[in-house]
């Protein structure tokens, strides 16, 4: 039962982070180039543009929402569980999300490099 | 691959990992936080050490947000894990932690996988730009006819 739990609270950490990333790659898409906002209107600019999107703030608030949902499943389980197994499936689901919601070319290039991440960091806490 | 690609995925990876260690190293100062005096943790914001990791992660958001605002999620996403490697550099070399032969394994996977993917293209070609670009055969015509 204890090991449900946080597998639900992994699985919300990872759903809330990968889709707060989604919401921000679509809030700076509709923003434009911030490198040319910067040269135009100076950092401050680049800052009111960015704050002023409501999907980055929506965003934002998931990826809060995905911080805590971090720090109730490391007060449930190991961190050593916990972090990379939440790292590792959020660049999958990442992935997964950039394709059918922004629609992203990702390739066989893209799948190999997504998966070789994923195993990469599962190996780091050996 | 141009410059600008190379030097934002340096900055995300450095400014994330830099960030990471410089924190670790501030919070050793620290000390352990219990429940009773969870107050204590604002000292943090004291610490040097802790002030340069949170600066440091302040500047990994901006270029992943720069990044963002000009490649694909999926192009940009494996630079973040890139900063895992720095992590393992440091924490070798600066904090002096044993990194196990596992840990180097992960770290040449993800370093594989970021190249794999910095060297193909950064944004998807959309629709709309390639039509701007050539416009499509039967507009081509309808100009002719007018």
């Amino acid at each position: 039962m204890s090991s449900l739990k946080l597998w639900i609270a992994i699985g919300m950490l990872v759903l809330a982070s990968s889709s707060g990333d989604v919401m921000l790659s679509a809030a700076m898409k509709r923003i434009g180039d911030l490198d040319l906002i910067r040269m135009e209107k100076g950092l401050l600019g680049v800052i009111s543009h960015v704050v002023r999107e409501k999907l980055f703030l929506l965003g934002l608030c998931c990826l809060i929402f995905s911080f805590f949902c971090l720090l109730t499943a490391l007060s449930w389980g190991d961190a050593s569980l916990v972090a990379p197994a939440s790292a590792s499936l959020t660049y999958i689901c990442s992935a997964i999300l950039a394709k059918f919601l922004l629609h992203e070319n990702v390739d066989r290039r893209r799948w190999l490099s997504a998966a070789l991440v994923c195993v990469g960091v599962l190996l780091l806490v050996k | 691959m141009k410059l600008k690609k190379i030097f934002i995925y340096l900055a995300i990876a450095c400014c994330n990992g830099t960030g990471d260690v410089l924190l670790k190293r501030g919070m050793e100062n620290l000390g352990e936080i219990h429940l009773n005096h969870w107050t204590h943790i604002f000292n943090a914001f004291l610490d040097p050490w802790v002030v340069f990791g949170i600066i440091c992660l302040a500047g990994f958001f901006y270029s992943y947000l720069t990044a963002l605002s000009w490649a694909d999620l999926t192009y940009v996403l494996p630079a973040t894990a890139f900063g895992y490697v720095v992590t393992a550099f440091l924490s070798r070399f600066f904090l002096h932690e044993a990194v196990s032969p596992w840990r180097w394994a992960g770290v040449l996977l993800i370093t594989c996988g970021v190249g794999l993917v910095a060297r193909g293209p950064s944004l998807t070609e959309r629709r709309k730009d390639r039509e701007e670009d050539a416009p499509l055969p039967a507009v081509k015509e309808q100009h002719e006819l007018a």
